[in-house]
């Protein structure tokens, strides 16, 4: 039976979906007032689970209790009566309203009123707005917003009804650092007043920062609940992957090495400025930063996307002019965007297609035209070498895994054999298990001469992964450091530092 | 006064102005009341159906391109039925609204349960409707329509007299042009189901999530293009007195441009009256220019695609403006020593 303290408990939870199944006998409980992550790794089920808590789906079987009574049908209606809201990572908020309406909206839906009384949708918003004490204009419109404020415009239409628990799925996916500490603060003041707070993220440094209790799940079980006490980055990421994964550093053997690349004082108007820093062969060069702090502008300037204003680099000690792509890879360049899904493929290509785009054009008989057997033998080779898992090259790349469709990108860029190569966000949205395979993938590129610039706001990743560390803040370099004498938690207090 | 900047409608009017300066400098005919009156009436056809348009932009983005058509049947349907059995003008017009609808809500019905977009399903009930008037008619012009139409087309509303003792009045089919156009902002503005709509431009599937019933939007707002189309059409038949199977067809690109100039965006979710309302007072000013002055009226496309690439220009490099503006790092100043 459940207990008199859970708001939520969720008993025996089978869900599949055409014979696969999502969910498979989940206990899940949430305690009044808590502050509780959820986190497992893509296709865990976590989606799943919280469509089944909000109502959209159902579940195959089990029970599900809310407040110490049994919900017998679970639909979207009776959830939110039950005071269960969700907030999904897109928001679901309507970009052409103000933000009078959208908060005010889903009590003109509950009212059912043929005509709409105006001074009483700021009247219902601007109560909401008050509860939690944020500063939003009205008559803004939503789409106008910064995406922390469209968050707690999503959060004030939660708080129009009687609100007893609020999901939140992955909110600190695109929020600034101070951004993130004001949905925090929100969040805290919500349980303050006894609102139960479910979290899902897997940003491992966030759920260690503010959860009450944490559950983990992967393929569709549970793997466990625990408690503030014993919590750990190491065994959150133990349970996750179901192994211990062994985190080595990187480490670079010097001597002397050719310097790969020298920039000058590179500046560009509210992007960066006067940075400067070399590379040699076989490095990774972490940067380490936070959103808004100038590091992927500093990387679309150094791959011609955005090129700088002013300043220098020298590429094997000759100045190179880069003002657009083509420069970039002409100068040795490679570079892996932290977008991969919009910026690093072409979804409904065929892996092999994608595999080749950027040397495509060596691949081509003396006629000019594409030799076939040319291109699928390069095409196996990098499928090969990258442990890319695929059952053919043809295969649309989008079907593939996060981890998989990331060595695709790699291996487009590999093969146009760079000098440098820069990894922006290189593991975001990957299981933590295919993270550090990637990363090994990495670290043999520079065992073999490659220079790495490798980007990241996992402090984490980018700590274990580098020699050396740059960190930026505000658009500038603030230090440089071996990474070998710092841990993340130093370096994500360094970024974080105030100006 | 910068807020007006913002807004798209405020350009129109702008340019509107321009216009008429400029027409009236070369041919003061242009401001009289007479000449005013005359173009208002002729305008009422597309300016009718320009709300509907609106509408359909604003739930989906993609224009429906159906609406002259069936503007075409109804007119035919409800001339040859007047012919017919008579009536008056009142039934007609409930007539049309009825037809109208009744074609207009198949498009709805059609988009919603087989998930085809907007353009393709009304590019077919286009043809569709077309085609069978064709069939079914043999595309006969009818030179002669009941007299209600004559009587509707020149009933006395506000008669004024003119400076050589001519009277003239306001038309009928410019009231109703008026009168759809005060709906179409009372639906948008007060009322669920116009910000149900808006909704459902923005972001359907959060619309979805708040409990919106997308089918009945949809349905409503093809219907409601349908109906005006029938109005239009009674309208038209008033202005011709007579029916003219293919004369309504062929317009839809001009009336969908005025929606679209009047600030409409081509994504869903944005519009607004006033601005559909300039945007054909425009394209009419323009016709009714050229006219005047002496010009082919060939040069009436051209002036149309002018107008379209101007304003389309001004418009996107107002969002280029707003977007450029959007700082993404903040540097810090640091002194130089």
């Amino acid at each position: 039976m459940p207990t008199m303290d859970d708001f939520l408990r969720l008993r025996n939870i089978h869900k599949s979906f055409v014979g696969v199944y999502a969910l498979k006998g989940v206990d899940f409980s949430l305690r009044s007032g808590e502050i509780h992550c959820l986190i497992g790794e893509n296709g865990s089920g976590k989606s799943t689970l919280i469509k089944i808590i909000s109502g959209v789906q159902p579940a195959d079987s089990g029970e599900i209790w809310v407040s110490g009574t049994r919900v017998t049908r679970a639909t979207t209606s009776e959830m939110i009566r039950a005071g269960i809201q969700v907030i999904y990572q897109d928001l679901s908020l309507l970009p052409n309203l103000t933000v009078a309406e959208n908060i005010a909206f889903a009590e003109l839906v509950k009212a059912r009123r043929a005509m709409v009384h105006w001074p009483k949708i700021r009247e219902i918003a601007r109560a909401a707005i008050a509860r939690i004490g944020v500063n939003l204009d009205l008559d803004a419109v939503v789409g106008e917003l910064p995406v922390g404020l469209q968050q707690m415009v999503a959060i004030c239409r939660a708080l129009t009804g009687e609100l007893k628990l609020l999901v939140l799925d992955e909110p600190t996916a695109s929020l600034t650092k101070g951004e993130i500490d004001n949905l925090i603060k929100v969040v805290r003041d919500m349980q303050s007043r006894g609102i139960t707070i479910m979290f899902i993220s897997h940003k491992l440094n966030e759920v260690l920062a503010i959860a009450d209790r944490v559950t983990v799940l992967r393929d569709g079980q549970m793997v466990g609940t625990i408690d503030r006490s014993e919590l750990t980055n190491d065994r959150l990421i133990e349970m996750m992957a179901g192994k211990v994964l062994k985190q080595t550093r990187f480490t670079y053997a010097d001597g002397h090495r050719k310097k790969l690349l020298e920039v000058s004082h590179l500046t560009k108007a509210n992007n960066f400025a006067d940075i400067s820093f070399d590379l040699y062969e076989g490095e990774i060069l972490g940067i380490a930063g936070l959103i808004g702090s100038g590091r992927t502008e500093l990387a679309l300037a150094l791959f011609g996307i955005a090129p700088a204003d002013s300043g220098t680099i020298k590429v094997g000690g000759v100045e190179r002019s880069i003002e657009s792509v083509q420069d970039a890879v002409a100068a040795g360049f490679a570079y892996v965007p932290e977008n991969r899904l919009t910026e690093g493929l072409v979804l409904k290509h065929s892996v092999g297609e994608n595999l080749v785009a950027a040397i495509i054009r060596q691949l081509v008989s003396p006629v000019r035209l594409i030799d076939e057997k040319r291109r699928d033998n390069t095409i196996a080779e990098w499928i090969r070498s990258l442990s890319i898992r695929v059952a053919y090259p043809e295969v649309a790349v989008q079907t593939l895994s996060g981890g998989n469709q990331q060595r695709v990108v790699i291996g487009k860029w590999l093969a146009t054999k760079p000098k440098i190569l820069i990894l922006d966000g290189p593991t975001i949205g990957i299981d933590v298990a295919a993270k550090s395979s990637i990363h090994q993938i990495v670290r043999d590129l520079a065992a073999q001469g490659t220079g790495v610039i490798l980007i990241s706001d996992e402090m984490s990743e980018v700590v274990t992964n580098s020699n050396r560390l740059l960190l930026m803040r505000a658009g500038r370099i603030r230090a440089e450091i071996e990474s070998a004498t710092v841990t993340d938690t130093d370096v994500q207090a360094m970024v974080e530092a105030a100006a | 006064m910068k807020r007006l900047l913002k807004y798209n409608e405020f350009y129109l009017a702008v340019l509107v102005v321009v216009l008429c300066i400029c027409i009236t400098a070369a041919n003061p005919a242009f401001l009289t009341p007479e000449n005013i009156l005359s173009f208002l009436k002729t305008a009422s056809v597309n300016g009718i159906m320009a709300v509907g348009v609106l509408f359909v932009l604003i739930v989906g983005g993609q224009p429906d391109v159906s609406f002259t058509a069936i503007a075409q049947v109804v007119e035919y349907a409800v001339v040859l039925a007047t012919l017919r059995w008579g009536g008056n003008i009142a039934i007609a017009l409930v007539g049309a609204c009825i037809l109208g609808g009744l074609m207009g809500s198949l498009n709805g019905f059609v988009i919603h349960y087989f998930r085809v977009t907007t353009i393709i399903v009304t590019i077919a009930t286009l043809n569709l409707y077309f085609g069978l008037l064709y069939v079914f008619t043999g595309g006969n012009v009818i030179f002669v329509v009941p007299s209600m139409f004559k009587h509707f087309a020149t009933l006395p509303i506000f008669p004024m007299h003119g400076a050589n003792g001519s009277t003239y009045d306001f038309s009928a089919m410019t009231l109703m042009w008026f009168a759809a156009l005060l709906l179409g902002w009372f639906i948008l503005k007060r009322t669920y189901l116009g910000r149900s709509i808006f909704a459902v431009g923005g972001n359907e599937v959060a619309a979805q999530r708040l409990g919106i019933n997308t089918l009945w939007v949809r349905v409503f707002v093809f219907s409601f293009v349908g109906v005006l189309s029938g109005i239009a059409a009674i309208a038209h038949t008033s202005i011709v007195l007579s029916a003219i199977p293919n004369i309504i067809v062929g317009h839809e690109m001009e009336v969908i441009a005025a929606v679209v100039l009047g600030g409409a965006s081509l994504f869903g979710g944005k519009g607004t009256i006033i601005g559909t309302f300039l945007g054909v007072l425009l394209f009419a000013i323009l016709q009714n220019g050229l006219v005047l002055l002496n010009f082919s009226s060939y040069w009436y496309d051209v002036t149309v695609g002018l107008a379209i690439t101007i304003g389309m220009t001004v418009s996107s490099y107002q969002q280029l403006r707003v977007r450029r503006s959007r700082v993404n790092v903040k540097v810090e100043q640091v002194a130089v020593s």
